[in-house]
């Protein structure tokens, strides 16, 4: 650990936001809530530009949503008078909620990615205070076509190619993975292989209930997808998609994590079944593979016995330590840490809300 | 005139006066906020709004957003749709039971912005 400030951990809940910090990533000391009483299902930290802020992607019940951001490690928080992220008029839409907010690449700071509902993508080109609505997309004659999963119709993922500024893949629920390679100007549906067994057509073009997309770190044509059933593996940007499935006790879940700079290794926390949505056999682990999904190996030590509540799609997160920190937390409110890349865990917080999201970064 | 701030007791809190004590009150309507959406107002709870004869809750709210965007967009999305888990009351009525952000509002009125019970 070379960091000054140790490894900072956002916890994105149902009712408000918490901060952990930690000079070793195994005791953690924990404040809030932040926003107490505001759903919080995105946040980034962005390290790039020579500060650390935070942003999160707050919705209110009764006064909806908003990004908001932080310079000063959640001391003090910027709402942009007029709205960091709001529909333009002509569009007839609203912004639901928030789902992602994305920092581009180290060597493109200031750009920021927000994937919302309904489904859109949305680009920040001034450090996420305020976004401009992807019009290619929003556009999309498939777009009428795209649906809702039972949380809501939400552009969730947003996977900028680091060694292509022109390339960004998103994933929605439902609809499946979209490709731009033209910096956005248009999108092309990029799910061949993968199943959607809930519909009449199991391999349609899209309409696919993609749950969560991350690309490798080493070869960028190369991304993998927790699917709803289904767990894949392009090796040709999203053209293709193989199923990785093998080894895991099951293909359900809504996590999918990669290593910051390994290529081919990376992380799934499987739940039952679609309708069975907790840990197999109420025992909660994280499985890892480090070649590229032909292999999986499975964790849980540190991890309680015990668990019947899901881990939701950005309730996980790594850092960029070696070796790597591995985070999430469940809907039953317990947060967990790993030091040693998922070998093993300890827990940061208990008894907190409905997990939503985690990000964690070196300060 | 928009934003303009009522009278305020020591605890903060605005006392209620009829539009007509105000000064210049022709055309001003009154504006109540809840505690939560105090600081979205630049402290004020209470808020005298100057509107155009003929003016609705939408035309309202915009004058509001002129001087308070943050408030505005607690109480309606950028659509212009009232948000769902907020009621506007006119002179006692919920305005979705009358005729939503088409609603005319009159001078003298009081509009009352409060949250409905929502969340778990």
């Amino acid at each position: 650990m070379s960091a000054p400030g140790g490894t900072l951990l956002a916890i994105g809940t149902k009712k408000g936001l918490w901060l952990a910090r930690s000079d070793d990533r195994r005791s953690w000391s924990v404040s809030g809530p932040h926003w107490l009483m505001h759903e919080v299902p995105s946040v980034a930290i962005d390290t790039r530009a020579g500060r650390t802020r935070l942003l999160v992607g707050v919705r209110s019940e009764h006064w909806g949503p908003t990004v908001a951001h932080s310079d000063d490690l959640g001391q003090t928080w910027v709402e942009p008078e007029r709205g960091a992220i709001r529909f333009p008029s002509d569009s007839g839409a609203a912004v639901e909620r928030i789902w992602q907010l994305q920092p581009d690449a180290p060597d493109r700071p200031g750009v920021v990615w927000a994937g919302c509902e309904p489904i859109s993508v949305w680009r920040s080109d001034d450090g996420g205070e305020h976004f401009e609505l992807n019009r290619a997309l929003w556009d999309h004659p498939h777009r009428p076509q795209w649906g809702a999963g039972y949380g809501g119709a939400a552009a969730h993922s947003i996977a900028p190619s680091p060694a292509d500024p022109d390339t960004v893949h998103v994933a929605m629920s439902t609809g499946g993975v979209y490709r731009t390679t033209d910096g956005g100007a248009s999108w092309t549906a990029r799910n061949t292989g993968i199943s959607a067994y809930f519909l009449p057509e199991p391999n349609p073009e899209f309409g696919q209930c993609v749950h969560k997309i991350a690309r490798d770190a080493e070869v960028s044509e190369r991304l993998y997808a927790q699917n709803h059933h289904g767990v894949y593996r392009t090796d040709d940007a999203g053209d293709t998609w193989k199923s990785i499935a093998d080894g895991l006790p099951s293909d359900f879940g809504f996590v999918m994590l990669t290593h910051p700079t390994r290529g081919g290794t990376a992380w799934v926390i499987p739940l039952k079944a679609d309708g069975e949505r907790i840990p197999p056999e109420g025992r909660l682990a994280v499985h890892r593979t480090t070649d590229g999904g032909q292999t999986w190996t499975r964790f849980d030590s540190g991890l309680p016995h015990q668990e019947f509540n899901a881990v939701l799609r950005d309730a996980a997160a790594v850092d960029t330590a070696d070796p790597t920190g591995v985070y999430f937390g469940t809907r039953g409110g317990e947060v967990h840490a790993s030091a040693d890349e998922g070998a093993s865990f300890t827990a940061v917080a208990a008894h907190l809300p409905d997990v939503l999201c985690v990000r964690a970064a070196l300060i | 005139m928009p934003g303009a701030d009522l009278t305020r007791g020591a605890d903060g809190i605005g006392r209620a006066r009829s539009a007509d004590d105000i000064e210049g009150a022709g055309g001003t309507v009154t504006v109540v906020l809840p505690r939560m959406l105090v600081d979205a107002a630049g402290g004020q709870r209470r808020l005298a709004v100057a509107l155009d004869a003929g003016a609705t809750v939408a035309d309202l709210l915009d004058r509001l957003g002129e001087q308070h965007p943050r408030l505005e967009r607690r109480v309606r999305d950028e659509a212009g749709g009232l948000r769902r888990f907020v009621n506007v009351y006119l002179d006692g009525e919920e305005v979705r039971g009358l005729a939503g952000p088409a609603t005319p509002v009159r001078p003298g009125q009081e509009i009352r912005i409060l949250q409905s019970v929502a969340g778990g």
